[in-house]
């Protein structure tokens, strides 16, 4: 529980508005309500900018751990070696200059939503009048036997967070010989990003394709088939890649050994020159300290009109972390749809307003499976009264024809277009 | 409206000024931007992706998001 330290609840609130006050002249000195973000991810970010655009009378606190927001999206491009992680990394400080978004660097540790505060690693305790919390996914290492010391998994990397993992990889796929091995495990659904997996085996295959032609690229699915795009993936791997891709489904792991880089499946054990073990997933760590899993719940469950909680009141839970509704991925995109939703429902709370009680929302999810070439799954999301929660609207969405380029360029223009979106 | 229009916003850039790369939508004209989207909804007009999101929303829908977009800034 959040214990009340006056003095640095002052000092944290002192210590951000200084920052603020310089960039927002038009900062009111008594904000109509405050609103906490935790998490500065697709989510996260676009809340805090939208509640800023929509409603620049209420105060927004954004709490984040990094000094900067890395995209996974286009992330995988990183590991083929067509694109750099410079490219995909956007700071925070146009939320703050031209929004008047308080940021906070730090981490959540815990939330008093009696109280409605927010405690920080640091000790600071932030207070809110709404939550919004978009903590993203924590992998569930006791679930990867052989995988649960911080040792092992510097060495068996996930790379299914951007960042220095994606870098690490990226250099464990530059000293693997021509010939070598490397083994991508996948985890059961959901988790985050369903086409991701075989976005990134077609990248590895293009970088061993120009670099590395004798190398493979084992996919050991936990899943009995890919979950996602699968003729789109299984076309390009067997035409672009042949002889270096090898899907091998119902691959559930029992463990790792990362001395010898050996994967036991439930059927099969394989060696590898690197292996790279996507854990399984459950929301971040801070829902669970927030009472917002109930039992063996690894998802927050949310009212899709609202994003609130439905285990806590006052508190809002947007993207990877939620529990999905029926045919919602766990993509940046949804994350940055239901950041506004949300938004738009906190400020009606805040503000008296009426919430808009019929929420649509769309997804776009590009996969790259070359340097140039992508494939779209895209979606239409209603609310549906009668079964009170978002689903397809029949007859919308759908995939790419095939592979193409065009959408390559429309892809890394998206990338760019919904960074700035949320971050700028 | 706004919370609709918004989530094209992933894809045109906020408030519809996509940066670059994908066509911007604010500030055009609305009989344009809504005969677009219903030509979109009714497969006359080839699209990679516009095809399959027009077909999410009502004849009405899209008239509001086309009357939204048209009174953005450019």
């Amino acid at each position: 529980m959040v214990t009340l330290n006056r003095r640095r609840l002052l000092a944290a609130l002192g210590g951000t508005a200084v920052v603020s006050l310089a960039g927002c002249a038009t900062a009111p000195a008594k904000p109509a309500a405050r609103v906490v973000v935790i998490g500065g991810g697709f989510g996260g970010a676009t809340a805090a900018k939208y509640i800023r655009l929509w409603a620049p009378e209420i105060d927004v606190v954004l709490v984040e751990r990094e000094a900067a927001f890395v995209s996974c999206p286009l992330s995988n491009l990183v590991l083929g070696g067509s694109e750099k992680i410079e490219n995909l990394t956007t700071g925070y400080g146009t939320l703050q200059k031209r929004y008047g978004v308080r940021l906070v660097r730090g981490e959540a540790v815990a939330v008093d939503a009696d109280k409605r505060l927010v405690r920080l690693a640091s000790g600071d305790v932030l207070p809110y009048d709404r939550l919004i919390m978009s903590p993203g996914i924590d992998f569930q290492y006791n679930l990867v036997p052989g995988l649960e010391s911080a040792d092992v998994q510097a060495k068996v990397l996930h790379a299914w967070k951007a960042g220095p993992q994606t870098l690490a990889l990226r250099r464990q796929l530059e000293t693997l010989p021509n010939g070598g091995v490397y083994a991508l495990h996948i985890p059961k659904v959901p988790y985050r990003c369903p086409p991701g997996p075989y976005e990134r085996a077609a990248q590895v295959a293009w970088y061993f394709k120009q670099h590395k032609p004798r190398s493979k690229v084992l996919v050991l699915d936990s899943n009995p088939d890919l979950v996602s795009k699968k003729a789109l993936f299984l076309k390009a791997w067997s035409e672009q890649y042949p002889g270096i891709v090898e899907y091998r489904p119902n691959s559930e792991l029992v463990r790792v050994d990362a001395a010898s880089n050996t994967i036991e499946l439930s059927f099969d054990k394989v060696k590898a020159d690197v292996l790279n073990v996507v854990p399984a997933q459950q929301a971040g760590r801070i829902a669970q300290a927030a009472g917002l899993l109930s039992g063996s719940n690894k998802w927050v469950g949310v009212n899709f009109q609202t994003f609130e909680s439905l285990a806590v009141p006052g508190i809002h839970v947007l993207g990877d972390a939620t529990a999905s509704a029926p045919g919602m991925p766990k993509s940046g995109f949804m994350a940055n749809n239901h950041a506004k939703v949300a938004a738009d429902a906190v400020i009606a709370l805040l503000t008296g307003r009426t919430v808009n009680p019929e929420p649509i929302i769309a997804n776009t999810c590009y996969s790259f499976v070359s340097d140039t070439d992508v494939v779209h799954v895209a979606s239409v999301h209603k609310w549906d009264a009668a079964q009170k929660t978002l689903v397809p609207v029949p007859g919308s969405g759908g995939l790419s024809a095939q592979a193409n380029a065009i959408e390559g360029q429309y892809a890394k223009s998206w990338a760019r277009n919904i960074w700035a979106d949320a971050l700028l | 409206m706004r919370v609709w229009a918004a989530s094209c916003a992933a894809c045109h850039g906020t408030g519809g000024s996509a940066q670059t790369g994908i066509p911007p939508i604010a500030g055009q004209d609305k009989a344009v931007l809504q005969q677009k989207l219903l030509a979109y909804k009714a497969g006359t007009l080839p699209a990679t992706v516009m095809h399959q999101h027009a077909k999410g929303y009502t004849d009405e829908e899209l008239a509001h998001l086309a009357e939204h977009f048209a009174r953005q800034p450019k």
